[in-house]
């Protein structure tokens, strides 16, 4: 592998700049353009995505992403961690809707070891899931509204969110950085108290979202702005990768919800919307309206949801509570065992991907047997949708760049890992 | 007359001179700027579901004067790419622009600053300096972000100086008069003498003219808010694209310069588009001090009912700017010239001929 030392990145980023076509003469082909570094601390980046701009004018010729700000190496730290360990790093993810990511770790721990969770824990973890798609899609819809300067927008989404948050609060104690799941389950049951909120909260999301959409989408300037910006075809976006809301928007109709159902999705009736257009103000709508199914979801499952235990019988496997392991001696041995060995799934491969707001996230995790992955490979969404964006936003303004990067809702800690 | 009193109470003339020049400064825009951003963060803090300034004073009303102690205390940082006098002289030009406005606006029938015939010119004229100084602040920040955020500006004032410009004219047509006191003068008595139901006295124009008086005044407000960089017109400091536009390198009381003259601009344009079309500082139902017989109370309330005209049209350009998205640089292009423009000459052509009639 090539291997590119700290002072060449520099003159490499301006290689790729410039090695792309332009009117302006060659010699001295920077004399009539600018290089516009945009980030990493702007205030429409989405964290700290850092964007070399070569422009013409206000017209960007050549665009140049240049990501890794947020690196942490999680990939590196799961082989050193054991499984349960790694649960609060997925938080850290896509930090936008952290309770998908934790789903999606467990499940893809669960196939590997071989575990089968109770029912109600699955069905909690679709009702996490799809309350985590409508707080990401709110922040993803407030911030694109905010980026071309609908300020009031993004407040009123994100009281919206606050909501979400709070059921978050009942339910596991935490806000933000959840860490619900276990392996083999969830942490603890959902309380009534978290069923009623959810319960109040689907009955009034709805007109509160459709007063944020009378506010942006009845406005021409909002439209404009959006209509026929970042076009990518169907084509272009299944050659990119692009999963998510990003690919419905180019008209291709794959939900891995539908294509590859796990959980309980096979018996939940929901529409995937789909828009054809494939501009940024198709990828809005099918947030927005993938807001609404997720309701329509989390209303069925409320009603489908069975009682009975959260977690799975498997004692070498799932954690203990934490009442028995005080007060029993084989709960004793095996929390301890559980904590400081791992779980030891037997060797093998495998790739779990679940639909996540921002799009397919995978985890391939190899084990060799041990208690830590021998290997760990996150297959995070917001990093592939990125890849399109210098293919979007050439010919563009630099008023559309930040549209555009609100529009594939990017979210640094899951692109960086 | 100001002027005159202070004429008399100081017997000469450059004090009465230096006296008056200073007293917009103190006994209104600075007031005004304090009550202005205390009222923006309530607007869009009680639009938003919040609840804005809430600690100092009464409702946070202390709050502007906390921000400006603060801003007192800030380095006032210079880099040394800064292109050094400019980057100093630019806050104070912009400052002055805007400050020279309030030289010719009528606050009542006994306070103009100047009361000079071409107050309207000299307004127009005389706001153009705002555009030097902010391209200067954008050349002398060196810095990409303010430089694109000056041209936009200039672009953009320059632009929607001609629609603004015609609106006036078609006015200045039919009154006959450039003088921001003689046209307030002429829209006194009851509010349909204003400008804006068709002008003074009775007759088939003013009928005839009510409709192109409305769209007149709706491509003078657009253009206004476009001529201070108001939403949707405030490409130049787009924040989620140029960060803070031409004043992004500005720290301390150079910012606050600039912040200043933001808030004297938006009251500065209210007050032409309410001298123009609302009848200036002309109570909508007659005074009280002609009600009572007390002659100088008249003054006063005309200063009140300025004052409230003006604060109107600042609240409506709060209300924009916190429920529209901002238009692209092109897109603003487009509606300047491709709409107000041609609208507003049609407007002008059609005025003309009903005046004729």
């Amino acid at each position: 592998m090539e291997r590119v030392t700290k002072e060449e990145v520099p003159s490499k980023i301006l290689q790729a700049l410039l090695s792309t076509d332009s009117d302006i003469s060659v010699d001295g082909a920077l004399e009539n353009e600018m290089i516009l570094n945009m980030g990493p601390q702007h205030p429409a980046t989405h964290g700290v995505l850092r964007l070399l701009l070569r422009l013409d004018g206000e017209t960007v010729i050549a665009c140049v992403p240049e990501l890794g700000y947020l690196h942490r190496g999680y990939e590196k730290m799961a082989e050193n961690m054991t499984y349960y360990e790694f649960i609060p790093h997925t938080d850290r993810l896509d930090y936008l809707s952290p309770m998908a990511n934790n789903v999606a770790w467990a499940m893809a721990v669960e196939k590997l070891a071989g575990i089968e969770s109770p029912a109600r824990a699955q069905y909690i973890r679709m009702m996490i899931t799809e309350l985590a798609r409508i707080a990401s899609h709110l922040v993803a819809i407030g911030a694109l509204a905010m980026d071309v300067g609908a300020l009031t927008v993004f407040l009123w989404t994100l009281r919206e969110r606050e909501k979400i948050l709070d059921i978050w609060d009942i339910l596991c104690g935490a806000r933000f950085t959840n860490s619900y799941t276990r392996i083999g389950g969830v942490a603890n049951d959902a309380q009534p108290e978290a069923l009623a909120k959810v319960k109040w909260f689907i009955d009034q999301y709805e007109p509160n979202l459709d007063e944020c959409e009378k506010l942006i989408n009845t406005n021409r300037i909002f439209i404009e702005r959006l209509d026929g910006v970042g076009v990518i075809s169907a084509q272009d976006a299944i050659e990119i990768g692009f999963t998510g809301p990003n690919l419905r928007g180019s008209g291709v109709e794959f939900d891995l919800r539908r294509a590859t159902p796990y959980l309980f999705y096979n018996e939940i009736d929901f529409n995937i919307p789909v828009y054809k257009e494939g501009d940024c103000l198709a990828r809005y709508f099918v947030r927005a309206d993938e807001t609404r199914e997720s309701i329509k979801i989390i209303r069925q499952v409320l009603d489908k949801m069975p009682q009975g235990e959260v977690l799975a019988n498997s004692p070498k496997k799932v954690l203990p509570k934490k009442t028995e392991i005080y007060s029993k001696m084989e709960e004793l041995i095996h929390d301890f065992m559980i904590v400081n060995f791992g779980i030891n799934p037997p060797v093998g491969e495998v790739y779990s991907a679940v639909e996540n707001p921002k799009g397919e996230l995978g985890f391939y995790l190899v084990s060799n047997g041990e208690g830590r992955p021998w290997k760990c490979k996150i297959r995070s969404p917001s990093m592939v949708n990125l890849q399109a964006l210098p293919m979007l936003v050439k010919g563009h303004m630099v008023s559309d760049v930040v549209a555009i990067i609100g529009s594939i809702d990017p979210v640094m800690g899951e692109a960086d890992k | 007359m100001i002027y005159d009193y202070l004429y008399k109470l100081t017997g000469s003339e450059i004090w009465a001179g230096v006296i008056q020049s200073f007293f917009p400064l103190f006994l209104f825009i600075l007031p005004f700027a304090l009550f202005a951003v205390w009222l923006e963060r309530k607007v869009s803090a009680h639009m938003q579901d919040r609840l804005g300034p809430m600690r100092v004073g009464y409702h946070g009303a202390l709050q502007t004067i906390a921000d400006i102690l603060k801003l007192l205390q800030k380095e006032d940082i210079v880099a040394t790419e800064n292109d050094k006098p400019l980057f100093n002289l630019a806050p104070v030009i912009v400052f002055a622009g805007s400050y020279a406005v309030f030289a010719a606006i009528p606050f009542s029938g006994a306070f103009i600053g100047s009361n000079i015939d071409l107050g309207l010119f000299f307004i127009i004229a005389v706001s153009g300096l705002v555009v030097a100084g902010i391209l200067m602040a954008g050349w002398a920040s060196n810095n990409k972000y303010s430089l694109l955020g000056a041209m936009r500006s200039a672009a953009q004032i320059i632009s929607y100086e001609i629609p603004t410009i015609i609106v006036v004219l078609t006015i200045v047509m039919i009154t006959g008069t450039l003088s921001l006191y003689k046209l307030s003068e002429l829209q006194s008595g009851y509010f349909w003498n204003w400008m804006i139901f068709g002008g003074p006295g009775p007759g088939l124009h003013k009928f005839l003219f009510i409709p192109f008086m409305f769209i007149g005044f709706i491509i003078l407000y657009i253009s206004t808010l476009a001529e201070v960089n108001r939403t949707p017109f405030d490409i130049p400091e787009a924040e989620s694209e140029l960060v803070a536009g031409y004043h992004t390198e500005y720290s301390g009381m150079k910012f606050a310069m600039f912040f200043l003259a933001e808030y004297a601009n938006m009251f500065a344009v209210s007050a032409i588009v309410a001298a123009v079309f609302f009848g200036g500082y002309q109570s909508p139902f007659g005074y009280l001090g002609n009600a009572f017989n007390l002659p100088w109370l008249i003054p006063i309330e005309q200063f009140f009912w300025f004052t409230a005209k003006g604060l109107f049209f600042v609240f409506v350009q709060m209300w924009l700017r916190w429920t529209l998205p901002r238009l692209r640089v092109d897109q603003l292009m487009a509606v300047c010239w491709k709409y107000l423009i041609p609208i507003s000459f049609v407007n002008l052509i059609i005025v003309g001929l009903i005046s004729v009639l």
